[in-house]
């Protein structure tokens, strides 16, 4: 479950924020802020990718890095929300 | 306010020469529609030949301003774009000192002090210019620059000879000279928003820096700055002083500053965004114009970007005669391609489009001289980059802090998507990064800018492998910068390199000079720079409230809810601006097209039909992907424009 989940926000991420360029691979732990992955608006287009996708509600309280700033993160936090795949 | 071109050095055929110096100046004679002139000496085999061009707009000295000026004897000749506006004042003191004038000009007060006192006489002048000047007695050259970069000056070696010219344009005249672009520059471009002077888009074509002299003789070519931004060490603070005074010094400065720009023998007008700076401007101009200010506006049609109301409750409180251009994303996109001549740079935003629309408005109206804000808010840390840099080290200074990264919704309080973020998540997304980091201030915006590359084709990626364009911002930083006030530092950065390589240049001179308008901008007096520079920083950002000492001195002069607005960062619709053109047969799809990608090989063409099918579905792209998309697109149409087809 938690591949298929890194596996489906890792395309996401990809698609949305490099236009489908797949030379460089997010590592599971690398920071999505750091690499420049995510920005302020950024956050709020993959927390409404995690809701559509995933059938879960990220309440404003976790949007918060430990959740949100790596593919193992948020496979963590989908999971622990009971999230279901597309 | 003109045009100039030239070269210097090896001898060639008169008669070549003098129609290659009239091509020179044809090409640039959208800056000088009023006249032009040409001065041509093979030299004499000692001395080198040397060829002067210009192109004249007719502002002081009406009927006695042709150019190439040269003295009496003959031995000294200039060609001068720009404006001396004390040359008043230096006049009256260079006759008390015997000297005799033949004209009513500057550009004559300039010869002459530069006869009299060497090349020191620079720092004489009150002005934003751009000369070539030629002493014959000496075989040398002079160029030089204004302290600020207001005007241009572009420069290259070839086939044995300096040419000189006010825009790139005017060089492609030049037999034998091939126009390409550069790839480190738009790395630059793409990080920075603008090429690190002497640097510019075009391979081995420089430009002299703000406040630079260069002169050329038989030995060779040397330059220095002649004048350079500078603050006090942070432990070198300035004794306390009331506030009051400071306010009072200031309102007396711009004031006189202001006066000295409304010398000319034409009207002068003003531009009125609705902001403070601009509304400043207008005010102590208005003053100045007893028979009644003329002000230009831009509005747009959507909220986001239209100031107009704020505009006409200025121009009514002022009872300027007001004038307003309308601005739609068509007009925004039919314009580009020739914005991108004009600019003959790339450029991440579209904000140059407008400005180019309302100089064609000031020219129709029969006008050619305006007074803008321009410089406000680099010289009093008016924009947001400043405050949120401040609070990024608050946050920095208190990691875990629930409460101090609230403030970073109280500095974009208009996007409403940070309400939702925890503090954790926007302390995270600001970034605090490293306080002694001499970029500090500006590495989020570089590092978003940056994004922006991954568009790159694979040839200009394994091409720039390597090369990192924040490292040679960090080595051109004078070794003083290290001593400064954090809030100094991120004002010289700004200054020093953004505004006069973009703001004064893509969105002022050249978009400006595009329909013959000249701009000028009291708050870029040498004085007021140099006041503002001295001042504590806290005079200037007083906790998030920016501008705070400008505020004070000239508050008084404008409607209150005026004197006490937010600070609007000036933006023009930017990707979604093309999103009809691009449907439309035109210049816009075809420099979007898969072929013309393919042809200049700059980008991956596979990437960039993403992010267009992407900014035409989501009209509010964000800021990396609106700075990528106008970015490309300028790219294209440089490349089109100045017909260099391969990366050097």
């Amino acid at each position: 479950m938690s591949d298929a989940i890194k596996s489906t926000v890792s395309t996401f991420l990809i698609d949305n924020f490099r236009f489908g360029d797949t030379s460089v691979a997010i590592a599971d732990d690398e920071s999505l802020i750091e690499t420049g992955f995510i920005d302020s608006t950024g956050v709020l287009e993959l927390v409404a990718f995690l809701e559509d996708t995933f059938a879960i509600t990220v309440a404003d309280t976790d949007i918060v890095p430990e959740n949100l700033d790596s593919l193992a993160a948020i496979a963590r936090y989908v999971e622990h929300k009971g999230g279901k795949a597309a | 306010m003109c045009g100039l071109t030239g070269w210097f050095g090896r001898p060639g055929n008169e008669d070549d020469d003098q129609a290659l110096a009239h091509a020179m100046v044809a090409a640039i004679v959208h800056r000088g529609p009023d006249g032009n002139g040409i001065h041509v000496d093979e030299g004499d085999g000692r001395r080198p030949a040397v060829g002067l061009g210009h192109a004249r707009l007719a502002i002081v000295g009406l009927g006695d301003g042709a150019q190439p000026l040269s003295n009496a004897e003959g031995t000294l000749t200039v060609v001068f774009n720009g404006e001396i506006f004390n040359y008043v004042e230096l006049r009256a003191e260079l006759m008390a000192r015997g000297r005799r004038f033949l004209t009513t000009t500057d550009t004559e007060v300039l010869l002459a002090l530069y006869e009299l006192e060497g090349d020191d006489f620079l720092d004489k002048l009150n002005g934003d210019f751009a000369f070539a000047l030629h002493d014959a007695r000496r075989g040398r050259l002079l160029l030089a620059r204004d302290r600020m970069g207001v005007r241009p000056l572009y420069y290259t070696e070839h086939a044995g000879r300096l040419w000189f010219a006010s825009e790139v344009k005017a060089l492609a005249a030049v037999p034998g000279l091939r126009l390409e672009l550069d790839p480190i520059a738009l790395d630059q471009i793409f990080t920075l928003w603008a090429p690190i002077a002497p640097r510019t888009a075009f391979a081995g074509i420089r430009q002299l820096q703000p406040g630079e002299l260069a002169i050329a003789d038989a030995d060779g070519w040397r330059q220095r700055l002649w004048w350079t931004l500078d603050f006090p060490d942070r432990d070198d603070a300035r004794p306390e002083r009331p506030r009051a005074e400071d306010a009072a010094e200031l309102r007396a400065l711009l004031e006189d500053a202001t006066r000295l720009r409304m010398r000319a023998d034409v009207p002068v007008g003003t531009y009125l965004s609705g902001g403070l700076d601009s509304s400043i401007t207008s005010a102590l101009a208005a003053r100045m114009t007893p028979l009644g200010l003329n002000s230009f506006s831009v509005t747009f049609d959507d909220a986001e970007h239209d100031e107009s109301a704020f505009q006409n409750e200025m121009a009514q409180a002022l009872g300027t005669n007001h004038a307003a251009i309308r601005c739609r994303e068509a007009d925004i996109a039919a314009a580009f391609p020739a914005v991108i001549a004009s600019t003959e740079c790339p450029i991440l935003r579209t904000a140059p489009a407008p400005l180019h629309r309302l100089s064609s408005l000031v020219r129709a109206r029969g006008m050619k001289v305006v007074l803008t804000g321009e410089g406000a808010d680099e010289v009093f840390a008016g924009y947001d980059l400043f405050s949120e840099a401040a609070v990024r080290r608050f946050v920095g200074r208190a990691p875990g802090s629930k409460a101090r990264p609230l403030l970073f919704r109280r500095l974009y309080p208009w996007q409403n998507q940070l309400n939702r973020q925890s503090p954790a998540q926007l302390a995270a997304v600001f970034g605090g990064g490293d306080a002694a980091d001499p970029l500090f201030s500006h590495r989020p915006r570089f590092k978003s800018t940056a994004q922006a590359k991954l568009f790159f084709g694979p040839a200009l990626k394994d091409r720039l492998a390597g090369y990192d364009a924040t490292e040679e911002l960090l080595a051109a930083l004078p070794a003083r910068f290290h001593r400064w006030h954090p809030l100094n530092q991120a004002q010289y950065l700004e200054t020093r390199f953004l505004l006069a390589g973009y703001i004064l240049s893509s969105q002022g001179d050249r978009v400006a000079m595009a329909h013959g308008v000249e701009g000028r901008f009291p708050f870029l007096d040498h004085r007021v720079v140099a006041f503002a520079s001295r001042l504590p920083p806290a005079a200037k950002l007083c906790g998030l409230k920016e501008k705070h000492i400008l505020r004070r001195a000239m508050g008084d002069l404008l409607p209150a809810d005026i004197a006490n607005r937010r600070k609007q960062p000036y933006r023009a619709p930017d990707a979604r601006s093309f999103t009809a053109a691009l449907a439309a047969d035109g210049p816009i799809g075809a420099a979007l097209s898969e072929p013309a990608l393919a042809a200049t090989g700059l980008f991956e063409p596979r990437l960039v039909r993403r992010l267009v099918d992407k900014t035409a579905a989501h009209p509010d792209a964000s800021f990396r992907d609106n700075a990528a998309f106008v970015g490309i697109l300028s790219t294209q149409l440089w490349v089109d424009r100045f017909r260099s087809s391969t990366v050097a």
